[in-house]
């Protein structure tokens, strides 16, 4: 088939600024949109530059922004990825572009060195002789977070790493839900405390985006309120997104709805120095009309929500004594 | 100049793991890769990693399997090593934090793989080579190794016969560096990447082995080129073996698991070269399919397709388009893995002192004439770990201080100086094509004494063509086009060797099989082949006797 490849192209050795290059290609139906970008290095256009390795989604060497999401070259078939006859590839977000589709990954290693993604056994453990005896079943709720092959497609689109980019972000805190949940591992509140930090599993807004990019079905997303989770049944619960939550949780559980009024104090903990800054932005809402009522009147039938509540609490305690 | 004790170029399994054990040794190390660590092949690997884990299992056991497996080629001595250390290495990963699958009692579940009669594979559902990369590059981390991440072995720096570092380049920058290293361990894999048909990566192309042999070092069984039985059509991607330990059949256009007529006692368990040869056989006969044979595994369920063989699944929907659990995998031989390498001792050294090399690139012998799956994984473990140890060793005990005349880094900026500058010419990617097709043909899994003399005619004369191929890329920054330029000189040289030492083995062994000699013959060709390249380029044969210690050649049969 023909399509046309919409290289984004950029070499510091001679460009101010990236621009778009377009190529034209005849290729076989089956290719993917690195076979293509393949061909087109080796036959037509040897100047561009792109990281690839083992074609079969698993060294995760040729992640890219394909349409405008990223993924992986190689586990994209082109005909699926063609609209009118056109690919569009571009360099991953939210890391510096070195060359043409080639990002310098160091803000995404960064964060996975944060995270201390190594097994850091108790030291009065003593190691067995042979294998950890694990049972089967906590090996596979392991696997999801093992299976992430770190190609940062879920840093490039992640949308709170676009605005602040401290925020550990998907990748790091997935390996982190590993290190966590490893048996093997004796710093498991140690870890939740350090990733209940600012930056941290508090700072995803749930827009899953990491989610529908990750190309080996990690859902990095899911990890992090696994995360979260567990932080909580620790009892870490000194920071204002665990306070968040259980506002939230417990204003729906015993009105029947949201109260936002309290919303965000009950985040800041009351702590008036942390609510300062908020001030201007409560101000505005108020000169606006946007402001939410003081009053919070409970909802008719709020019990049948609080049995709900109830029931659930109960599940998970059963879980947690299991 | 940069200096470090130990220096391991490559990093792979085999790469991490020699430089974690020369870390805790104690001494300063590095490892230096052109890819980044987690992008290395040994990623790729998916069935598992063989030992006598269990109670009615033994070394013995375990040593014997492989040497038969190796068509008796193997050294037993260090068949022995591998086994006899093998649960323990493993059992070492497993503290690391690798996560391998577990049986109900908590221990490692184990599957059947090809060439053995019990159960002694570990594995990590089907993505084990993904896990202890990921678990070694863990530790490189938790060990604070220095990794020049990007940068591409070009030479070995060599001082009064001494290896004394290595010249690098630095792809990001386009710099050219010498590194001097008391001892460096090559660990830089296969060079599947000559032939059409590879399960390899694209990063596989042999650079280790054509460093060494260009200085000297003895390249030995490289006429050994292991054939995959299970590769999809088109992109030669990897189907595990662990599909035919679970109980995958393979079938051809008449619906008949036609291993029976091969091997009635293995069945599709028989070793990869027997199964390579019956696929060939099937499809050169007329029972293929579309060039492929069948691979069905529907009668194994979704639910432990999904359990033991998710990323199997997966691939064939992505690249076979077909689904496992409701039709057959069209798949075809294809090649994976030099059992052939760099030539070394137990401890991983080679001829020249302070050289080392582990893992795909080196030949210590304990595959032999054919390799049995899950004995590569366990090979990096072992042979990685006391290579890095010897060459911390090494190091400590060497006083002179490192030096590397920066006459060598002029050199190698000059070389490629005029390759980037040349102005007409070919394209590297031509002569690719040319030497990967005709390796496919000519030095596929059934030889000619014809054939290969072709072959060699179209090597050689490619090294001449090589030297005038020209690139598009003349910029320092990620110049990939130099890269690969530099990639396809490696994969010639080391192609030469493959088919020079074919040609001189008049035998059938393992997975060198010769149409005009299909027989195993013992009283002339029980040794291994080496490889020497002279300083004009020439390239000498010469043998090694196999070291036999109590398993004596008998009769192979699956």
């Amino acid at each position: 088939m023909q399509v046309t490849l919409r290289v984004r192209r950029f070499n510091p050795e001679t460009d101010l600024e990236p621009r778009f290059q377009d190529y034209t290609l005849d290729v076989p139906d089956h290719f993917t949109v690195l076979d293509a970008l393949i061909t087109l290095r080796e036959r037509i256009d040897g100047t561009l530059a792109f990281r690839y390795s083992c074609r079969m989604a698993i060294c995760g060497s040729c992640g890219m922004r394909i349409n405008g999401l990223a993924g992986l070259a190689c586990k994209t078939a082109l005909r699926k990825a063609v609209k009118d006859g056109l690919v569009t590839v571009e360099p991953m977000g939210n890391m510096p572009v070195a060359k043409d589709l080639v990002v310098n990954m160091e803000p995404f290693w960064h964060h996975l060195r944060a995270v201390t993604p190594y097994i850091e056994p108790d030291p009065a453990r003593v190691e067995p002789r042979q294998e950890y005896r694990i049972p089967p079943e906590r090996v596979e709720e392991l696997w999801e977070a093992v299976r992430c092959i770190m190609c940062g497609a879920c840093f490039s689109d992640c949308t709170v790493d676009e605005i602040d980019i401290n925020f550990l972000g998907p990748a790091a805190l997935a390996r982190a839900s590993w290190m966590v949940r490893d048996p093997r591992d004796g710093r498991t509140t140690e870890r939740l405390r350090e990733l209940s930090k600012p930056h941290g599993i508090w700072d995803c807004t749930h827009c899953f985006y990491c989610v529908q990019v990750c190309p080996k079905d990690v859902k990095p997303m899911e990890q992090i309120l696994r995360l979260r989770r567990l932080a909580m049944e620790a009892g870490i619960t000194d920071n204002n997104g665990s306070r968040h939550s259980r506002a939230f949780a417990e204003s729906v559980k015993e009105t029947g709805w949201l109260d936002e009024f309290t919303l965000v104090p009950k985040s800041y903990g009351w702590n008036p120095v942390a609510l300062l800054p908020e001030l201007p932005t409560a101000v505005r809402m108020m000169t606006r009309k946007g402001a939410p009522s003081p009053i919070h009147p409970r909802r008719p039938r709020a019990d049948e929500v609080r049995r709900i509540f109830e029931k659930i609490e109960r599940k998970e305690a059963a879980r947690r004594d299991a | 100049m940069l200096r470090h004790d130990v220096l391991v170029v490559g990093a792979g399994g085999a790469g991490m793991r020699a430089a974690l054990a020369a870390a805790q040794a104690g001494v300063d190390v590095a490892i230096l890769s052109k890819v980044h660590p987690l992008r290395s092949h040994t990623g790729a690997a998916e069935g598992g990693i063989n030992a006598a884990f269990s109670e009615e299992d033994s070394w013995e056991n375990h040593a014997y399997d492989t040497i038969k497996g190796s068509d008796w080629l193997a050294d037993q001595d260090a068949v022995e090593v591998l086994t006899r250390e093998g649960p323990d290495a493993v059992y070492e990963l497993d503290h690391m934090g690798a996560v391998f699958s577990r049986g109900p009692d908590g221990r490692f579940l184990l599957r059947p793989f090809g060439a053995m009669p019990i159960p002694r594979t570990a594995f990590a559902g089907d993505t084990t080579g993904h896990v202890l990369l990921h678990t070694l590059y863990q530790q490189l981390l938790k060990h604070r190794v220095k990794v020049y991440e990007e940068w591409l072995a070009l030479d070995l720096l060599v001082e009064d016969g001494v290896c004394a570092g290595i010249i690098a380049y630095e792809i990001p920058t386009g710099a050219v560096h010498a590194i001097g290293a008391r001892a460096v361990i090559f660990a830089t894999g296969g060079a599947g990447r000559m032939y059409a048909n590879t399960t390899n990566a694209y990063i596989c192309t042999g650079d280790g082995m054509a460093i060494a042999l260009r200085n000297g070092a003895l390249l030995k069984d490289m006429e050994m080129v292991q054939f995959h039985p299970t590769t999809l059509p088109g992109s030669g991607i990897l189907i595990t073996e662990g599909v035919r330990g679970e109980g995958g059949y393979l079938i051809n256009a008449l619906g008949e698991r036609f291993m029976a007529r091969y091997a009635p006692r293995m069945m599709e368990l028989a070793s990869r070269d027997v199964v390579s040869r019956a696929e060939q056989t099937e499809i050169d006969e007329g029972r293929g399919v579309n060039g492929c044979v069948l691979l069905d595994l529907r009668h194994l369920g979704e639910e432990k397709i999904m359990s033991r063989l998710p990323q199997t699944r997966e691939l064939g929907i992505t690249f076979a388009g077909a689904d496992p659990v409701y039709e057959p995998i069209p798949v075809r031989p294809g090649v994976h893995y030099f059992m052939g390498g760099i030539h070394t001792d137990l401890a991983g050294r080679t001829t020249i002192p302070g050289l080392y090399a582990v893992g795909e690139c080196a030949c210590v012998s304990v595959h032999g004439a054919n390799r049995l799956g899950g004995n590569a994984l366990l090979e990096l473990l072992v042979f990685g770990r006391r290579a890095g140890e010897d060459a911390a060793e090494f190091a400590r005990n060497q006083n002179s201080p490192v030096e590397v005349s920066e006459a060598r880094v002029r050199d190698a900026e000059r070389a490629l100086g005029r390759l980037v500058s040349r102005t007409e010419g070919e394209r590297w990617a031509t002569l690719r094509d040319v030497l990967a097709e005709t390796m496919n043909r000519e030095m596929g899994i059934f030889r000619t004494e014809e054939q290969m003399r072709h072959c060699l005619a179209v090597v050689r004369e490619l090294q001449e063509r090589y030297n005038s191929i020209w690139l598009d890329d003349r910029g320092r920054v990620y110049n990939y086009d130099l890269v690969s330029a530099i990639e396809l000189g490696f994969l010639l040289d080391v192609a030469e060797a493959v088919v020079v030492s074919g040609l001189a083995r008049r035998e059938s062994r393992g997975a060198h099989y010769r149409r005009d000699h299909p027989a195993r013959d013992d009283e002339n060709w029980l040794k291994h082949t080496v490889v020497r390249r002279d300083p004009e380029g020439e390239l000498h044969l010469d043998y090694l006797p196999v070291k036999i210690t109590r398993w004596p050649p008998a009769a192979r049969v699956y």
